[in-house]
């Protein structure tokens, strides 16, 4: 017991005087093993946090959206639409919607303007007022109590006071919103009084989206149907197809750190061999010799890999993962900026451990396993 | 007791450049005696002792150590009967630059788990019995060709082994050092180890202390006294 103690704890005393020897060698395994990490580990904890962001927004969202389509594309919906969804069965709420997209000039980003639900009691706003997210507050450097100023395609003004900002766990739903009052936002998109954005239908029973969907749509025939579960899939489709492609497109990098790996690592040095050898010589057996190469590894690796998940994570979260966000997000970039919160996911992190851990012990274990089961006195020369 | 049978030794067996270092060697090596193999450059010595000491397999032939075969055993068991058994000091000595003499003497008893106080304090004790207290800190590359040497002997001691092998120790000392290495060798000798030497250097064949004499040409044993 004592014995396996104080022979284990030679054997990482003399790793670590093993590692401070070859200092070159080691460090360039750590640079580039902690490069790949990053790479990869920023490509994870991007997607993964978005996918997440799409789900918060989803799950905020209403079970069933009607559009009123006209040769393909969206169209207002009547408040005669409306009222032909009442008294659906299976139905718990109708809510006409108002929302559409502002293009600011002066922040340089594309602001959401909605009209808050009447049952939403916590975000109702007054005439002249309006609530913002972060990115918009941050974008116009806005506080509580600041006037802000928005101008119409048509040269319409709107002048309002900041009532609050919005606090959201989900950046992506809340970053761009600007939230007005109803007359306030027919007035400055010069909406008449009866036409919606889309309408919001929420069901007693979630069981029943599907069933409630069908019947609407035959009351509707002018209107598209979209269920919750639509959309999460082609979201959760669209960031995984990226993702997946990113990561293929780092498989090369993978397949090529594999072989540099396998070169560095174990691509024996003379000096290394002769140390084996006089190891052995000297009473170390191959198990002992072996042992000591997995931990000189496991210790390059260990460091290589904390440092490269930590890299990741402020890649994402910082910087809003700045090198690979263009490919993941697709042309429509996500304006304004938010900050991403990327968690940290176990069975990621496992996953992008097997991937680089994995190649590089093989690359360690083969050549040293080769030189220290020869003949001690054929390696020493 | 060391026993050799018929042993061989064929380098790149089967190749063009296939060289047969050992070709049939009996001998007897008795427990607490200092043998000295002597014989021209490239004769098989250091084959020889390389292949007592269980550093490589013999190519045919049969050595058992006590009684015990050990020329068939396979890799595992042969690490732990060289490590029970001998204690090497190479001709180049084959230190680990880098490490202080005193780490480069407790790295043999590193595996056999012993407390790490223990080690230092060993360690310490052979440098001081061989003149080296002042060096232990010092990375082997700074020391001298004899300093290393003790060092070397140092190591070769650690783990207690009944057999010190030692390559040529006096090719690179001047007189007053081949007579510590005597000094040494004579202690050892007394302490009741068994010592073999592979060396040409007449100080060393010579010298009173030494048992037996075996006379080594091409590969062979041409004459062993007594
Ligand atoms: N690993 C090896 N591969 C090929 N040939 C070898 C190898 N080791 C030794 N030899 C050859 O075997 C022969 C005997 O070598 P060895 O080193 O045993 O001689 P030696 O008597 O110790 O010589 P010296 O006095 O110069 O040390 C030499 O011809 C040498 O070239
Ligand atoms: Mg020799």
């Amino acid at each position: 017991m004592r014995a396996a103690f104080e022979r284990r704890r030679h054997l990482v005393d003399f790793a670590v005087g093993s590692l401070a020897r070859h200092p070159t060698k080691n460090l360039g395994l750590v640079v580039t093993y902690a490069l790949v990490v990053f790479l990869v580990g920023s490509v994870m904890l991007y997607g993964s946090a978005i996918r997440r962001e799409a789900a918060a927004m989803l799950s905020s969202g209403p079970e069933i959206t009607a559009q009123a389509m006209v040769m393909g594309r969206h169209d207002m919906s009547t408040s005669a639409d409306v009222a032909a969804l009442k008294g659906l069965r299976g139905v718990r709420r109708i809510e006409p919607r108002l929302w559409g997209y502002l293009w600011d000039s002066a922040g340089a980003a594309n602001y959401t303007l909605m009209v808050p639900p009447p049952s939403d009691a916590a975000h109702a706003v007054g005439k002249g007022e309006a609530i913002v997210g972060e990115g918009v507050a941050r974008a116009r450097k806005l506080k509580p109590g600041a006037m802000l100023f928005l101008v119409s395609p048509s040269g319409k003004f709107l002048k309002t006071r900041v009532k609050s900002i919005l606090s959201s766990d989900s950046a992506l739903v809340s970053s761009d919103l600007v939230l007005v009052e109803e007359a306030d936002f027919r007035a400055f998109f010069e909406l008449p009084a009866d036409v919606w954005t889309d309408v919001a239908i929420t069901v007693t029973n979630p069981r029943e989206v599907t069933t409630v969907a069908e019947k609407a749509a035959l009351k509707l025939p002018r209107h598209r149907f979209v269920t919750r579960a639509d959309m999460s899939r082609t979201a959760e489709a669209l960031f995984s197809w990226r993702e997946g492609l990113t990561l293929a497109l780092l498989a090369g990098a993978l397949v090529a750190f594999a072989i540099l790996a396998f070169d560095k690592a174990s691509g024996l040095s003379a000096e290394e061999r002769r140390e084996i050898g006089i190891l052995k010589a000297i009473g170390w057996e191959t198990g002992d010799v072996i042992a000591l190469k997995l931990v000189e590894g496991g210790l390059v690796s260990g460091v290589a890999f904390l440092v490269g998940v930590i890299g990741a994570w402020a890649h994402v979260r910082f910087f809003a993962a700045g090198l690979f966000a263009p490919v993941l997000e697709g042309w429509s970039t996500l304006y304004p900026r938010f900050p991403l919160a990327p968690s940290i996911d176990a069975l990621e992190i496992a996953t992008l451990a097997a991937l680089t851990v994995a190649p590089f012990t093989a690359a360690i274990l083969v050549p040293v396993w080769r030189t220290a089961t020869a003949d001690p006195d054929a390696v020493m020369r | 007791m060391i026993t050799l049978e018929q042993v061989t030794k064929v380098f790149n067996q089967g190749r063009h450049n296939e060289v047969a270092a050992v070709r049939g060697v009996d001998l007897t090596i008795g427990d607490g005696r200092v043998t000295v193999l002597r014989g021209p450059s490239g004769s098989g010595k250091t084959t020889l002792l390389t292949v007592i000491g269980c550093l490589a397999r013999p190519t045919t032939g049969r050595i058992r150590i006590d009684g015990e075969m050990v020329s068939g055993l396979p890799e595992r068991f042969l690490n732990e009967v060289r490590r029970r058994t001998f204690g090497f000091v190479f001709q180049r000595f084959n230190l680990i630059r880098g490490l202080s003499a005193r780490d480069n003497v407790m790295l043999p008893a590193y595996p056999t788990g012993r407390p790490h106080r223990a080690l230092i304090d060993q360690a310490e004790g052979l440098l001081d019995r061989f003149g080296l207290a002042d060096r232990a800190s010092l990375s082997v590359e700074h020391l001298s060709g004899g300093e290393a040497q003790r060092v070397a002997i140092a190591r070769a001691l650690i783990n207690d082994p009944a057999v010190i092998v030692a390559d040529e120790p006096t090719a690179s000392l001047d007189g007053e050092r081949v007579a510590q290495f005597l000094a040494i060798a004579e202690d050892l000798k007394r302490a009741g180890k068994t010592v073999l030497i592979t060396s040409h250097d007449p100080r060393i064949t010579a010298a009173p202390l030494v048992d037996a004499l075996v006379t080594m040409a091409d590969g062979r044993i041409v004459e062993a006294s007594p």
